[in-house]
């Protein structure tokens, strides 16, 4: 075990991997939470199809992916907020339309430019994507959206709980949604190259579900998300070196395993109390 | 100088107007119900007093050192809710956060959340979740963090909804004690009988009219007439309709 580890590490594109990974599993369990509560969490998966329209244009285009990615997948944050926000337009609708036309212009932008090689990692995540520049740019993100999670975090508890009150009594919300969807937009960005664009969503979604199985205060679910979410990348990194599977899959189906689990011990918990 | 000024204030959305022309006085220690039937304006009157809406023409205008972000207001609850992970302790300090500009809570924020737990009897829940408590509980909740929000005035939008009648009880005389203390109270409700038995004023909207003044009024006027099920039963009234049954005072 620990010389698998030792063998694991000596890889300098391992250790990039992973500290990115580490990062963008913190930043995503602590998001997750409030999007999981807000019932935002189809923005994280339409956000993360822009990603992949955003990464394939910039592809084809050459330039750099993470400088097209981040501005674009950032305007598009704001604009599924909008959408959502607003009752006239069915907001889970729009989003399915803005993520399937952004896959669309993915697809088309890779196959004309015949860079189809890289479309499998776009998708599903590669591990060899990071670059030491990306990663330094990514951990600087992440940083950024952990520091502004935890001074916003009182805000974003009173807007996650009940908007109308927090609107009521004077806190801006609309500048705390702003945030909410600023930071998720961040983490999508940072996470989509080592996950693919389409499975980042899981880790928003998986380990704040998990938590909110077991805890009953908002900061032990937050807590227990941010520490489930590490354990599981951690855990499905080793699974992948070691059966040679891929990173971002094996990361979601522990994270799967692991909400299956939490679910069960739940269940079995009610049932005795009943 | 009035607690609540409204003057000649119509509102509504998107220039439909709803409540035309409504013009009235909320003192200092008042109770005021707003009874109506649905879609004559109750909640957006509600809106307008907190701010979320602006009045369409006219102005609702603030005395008594009252600014508008220091309602207490007690939602409706919401089905996001239902499965909110959050303890109470949690939940009633997040009513503190219109009062200082910090990020993090003081000590001072801490000590009122509690204070007002004790007010309204749910400190043994503190650690609890949310989620788990009863209607009438989680009511208590969120009174307690309405009060957080607020020295004088609080806004509640159906209290009792859902509640069992033990339940809807124990809030009516909890409410009326937050009145005794000195609290201004403007509820928004349905249950006309309760409205009449402990507020001391009744606004009561309709299409195109409105009345407002005490509940002994409210009995005797046309409208309040046609609204109550029951009879008024106070002396006069019962004398005048050939009843023998003398019930309380109005």
């Amino acid at each position: 075990m620990i010389q698998m580890l030792t063998e694991m590490f000596s890889y300098n594109f391992i250790i990039r991997a992973f500290i990115v990974g580490t990062l963008v599993s913190l930043c995503a369990a602590l998001l997750g939470v409030t999007l999981v509560l807000k019932r935002y969490s189809m923005i994280g998966d339409g956000l993360s199809h822009v990603g992949f329209g955003a990464l394939a244009v910039a592809a084809s285009l050459n330039l750099a992916p993470l400088e097209v990615a981040v501005p674009v997948i950032i305007i598009a944050a704001f604009l599924l907020l909008r959408l959502s926000e607003n009752s006239k337009i069915n907001g889970d609708a729009a989003i399915a339309i803005i993520s399937s036309t952004a896959l669309a212009i993915g697809v088309v932008c890779v196959s004309v430019s015949g860079v189809n090689t890289d479309l499998n990692s776009y998708l599903f995540g590669s591990i060899l994507a990071t670059t030491t520049a990306d990663a330094i740019m990514c951990a600087v993100l992440a940083v950024v959206v952990i520091v502004i999670y935890v001074i916003f975090y009182n805000k974003i508890f009173a807007v996650t709980f009940d908007e109308t009150f927090s609107k009521a009594t004077g806190l801006k919300t609309g500048i705390y949604n702003t945030v909410i969807a600023l930071l998720t937009a961040l983490t999508i960005v940072i996470g989509m190259r080592i996950m693919g664009t389409l499975l980042i969503s899981a880790l928003i979604i998986f380990p704040a579900l998990s938590s909110m199985r077991l805890c009953k205060k908002f900061k032990s679910v937050i807590i227990c998300s941010g520490i489930l979410s590490l354990c599981c990348f951690f855990a499905g990194m080793c699974a992948s070196y070691s059966f040679d599977t891929p990173t971002g899959a094996s990361v979601v189906i522990v994270n799967a395993v692991v909400f299956f689990t939490f679910w069960l011990i739940s269940f079995i918990r009610e049932k005795r109390k009943s | 100088m009035s607690l609540v000024k409204i003057e000649n204030a119509s509102m509504g959305y998107e220039g439909k107007v709803i409540v035309p022309n409504l013009s009235i006085n909320i003192n200092d220690g008042d109770y005021v119900c707003i009874v109506g039937e649905n879609g004559s304006g109750k909640t957006t009157l509600m809106k307008c007093l907190l701010g979320l809406i602006k009045p369409l023409s006219g102005s609702v205008s603030f005395g008594d050192g009252l600014r508008q972000n220091e309602i207490g207001y007690l939602p409706q609850q919401t089905i996001l809710q239902k499965d909110f992970p959050a303890s109470v302790y949690e939940v009633v300090l997040s009513g503190c956060l219109n009062k200082k500009h910090t990020l993090f809570y003081s000590k001072e924020q801490k000590k009122m959340a509690l204070s007002n737990m004790e007010k309204v009897g749910i400190i043994s829940l503190k650690k609890k979740c949310f989620r788990e408590l009863s209607g009438g509980q989680k009511q208590r909740v969120m009174l307690a963090r309405a009060l957080c929000a607020t020295h004088k005035m609080l806004i509640l939008d159906e209290p009792v909804t859902g509640l069992d009648p033990m339940a809807a009880t124990d809030m009516y005389a909890l409410i009326k004690n937050l009145n005794k203390s000195g609290i201004t109270i403007v509820m928004v409700s349905h249950d006309i009988t309760a409205a009449v038995n402990n507020s001391s004023k009744i606004l009561h909207l309709s299409k195109n009219d409105y009345f407002y003044g005490t509940a002994h009024q409210y009995l005797h006027s046309d409208i309040g007439r046609k609204f109550m099920i029951t009879d008024c039963p106070c002396d006069d009234c019962q004398h005048h309709n050939h009843k023998k049954d003398n019930g309380g005072e109005c």
